[in-house]
């Protein structure tokens, strides 16, 4: 067991002796969190936040991409390195692709984290197994990037 | 929301007796240092529950085995136990409705996540220490009132749902993410939070929340509604986890 006995001087005679002490505190003052004993942050909130946003955002970006690339005006059939440089041409669609890579690689990668959290029951399997996944994302993010703002219509 | 099984058992059911077959996971750790399964014919009347057909065998085939149960009557919540893969009380779940068939097995096995001490005896430990964790106790600040903390009806219905709980560990020992991480505070420490946190006599509610809202806290949750479908008091567990999880991100109870 590692749960972290989270301020156990909350035991119920120290709540007793606590109503003894004078201390005048502002009347309905907000109780100090304990902060100190544990990380602070809220990266777990926000990931969770994140998952459902990013995940709305991916409905629009990934239909709308799947539908232009795959169904209207002859499908994939027009699909080619001037039919792709034609698109890019605009800013628009170099922003779109570029939202659409972020989004779902950061949303991939933390639903791999969770997993390998959820699943992986070991501390040891657990750090290389998410080492493995940040590298890969890593290295895929960089080399999508890249193209994306370096993409030379001319070559 | 608490479920009652309130189908009539006519006089003719009752007296009609018929066998069935339990498949107990046994383990003595001073005899055998494996698990391993062991089966018993009990007879039954139509109207027992798993728990009379335990007690068959524990009284009359083998007094060996193990297991826990104190008020028999679904309150104390002693006798939690996972049958035919479902967390359960033995004492609430009718005999009839695990086995149709004449000579079918039901399959009895200690609640899962928990370490084994003998047979379907678990160490509730753990459990205790993610209840304890979570400071089950009314927090306030100033002096105490010379009366009653009083509280309106609308107020005491808010968190009506989870004071039902009864720590019987169904829940806790029913969630995947609980069987494969025990740091995690499992359903029921959250179930208990949130009787606090929304209790409006409480004033303990941000301390509970950050407690919650740690690595191991509510964000781990996957809502896979296996506690609310565990629950032998039909508590909505997976709702009151949803619930801490609005009151930390609009931060507001």
């Amino acid at each position: 067991m590692t749960i972290a006995p989270a301020g156990t001087s909350g035991s119920l005679e120290q709540d007793d002796s606590r109503s003894d002490r004078l201390v005048l505190e502002k009347p309905r003052t907000r109780r100090q969190r304990p902060s100190s004993q544990r990380s602070g942050t809220n990266f777990e909130m926000y990931s969770w936040i994140f998952m459902r946003m990013s995940g709305l955002l991916l409905v629009v970006l990934v239909l709308g991409h799947l539908l232009i690339m795959n169904i209207l005006d002859g499908g994939v059939n027009r699909i080619n390195f001037s039919f792709v440089a034609g698109r890019w041409a605009s800013p628009f669609w170099r922003t779109w692709d570029l939202a659409q890579l972020w989004l779902a690689m950061l949303h991939g990668t933390n639903g791999m984290r969770v997993i390998i959290n959820d699943y992986a029951e070991r501390d040891g399997t657990r750090f290389w197994l998410k080492m493995l996944l940040y590298t890969s994302s890593f290295l895929v993010l960089l080399l999508g990037t890249l193209v994306i703002f370096t993409f030379d219509p001319n070559i | 929301m608490t479920a009652l099984d309130d189908r009539p058992v006519s006089a003719a059911d009752a007296a009609h007796v018929t066998t069935v077959t339990l498949k107990i996971r046994r383990y003595d750790p001073e005899v055998d240092p494996d698990a391993n399964w062991q089966t018993f014919d009990v007879p039954v009347e139509k109207g027992d529950r798993l728990l009379d057909a335990l007690h068959h065998v524990k009284w009359y085939q083998d007094g060996s085995l193990a297991f826990r149960r104190s008020c028999a009557h679904g309150v104390c919540g002693s006798d939690a136990m996972r049958i035919n893969g479902v967390n359960r009380l033995a004492c609430k779940v009718l005999i009839k409705d695990l086995a149709t068939k004449e000579g079918q097995e039901i399959l009895v096995e200690p609640i899962k996540g928990l370490p084994v001490e003998k047979d379907l005896i678990v160490d509730m430990e753990p459990f205790f220490e993610a209840f304890r964790s979570i400071k089950p106790f009314l927090i306030t600040d100033g002096r105490e009132p010379t009366r009653e903390r009083l509280q309106s009806a609308e107020d005491r219905a808010r968190f009506d749902d989870t004071t039902k709980c009864i720590m019987c560990a169904a829940c806790t020992t029913s969630c995947p993410v609980y069987w494969t991480d025990e740091s995690y505070f499992g359903p029921q420490a959250i179930v208990m939070a949130h009787r606090f946190i929304f209790d409006s006599r409480d004033e303990g509610a941000e301390e509970r929340l950050e407690i919650l809202n740690e690595k191991e806290g509510v964000w781990r949750c996957r809502t896979t509604f296996n506690c609310t479908d565990a629950c032998p008091r039909g508590i909505e567990v997976t709702k009151a986890i949803q619930e801490v999880k609005r009151a930390l991100i609009f931060r507001r109870v």
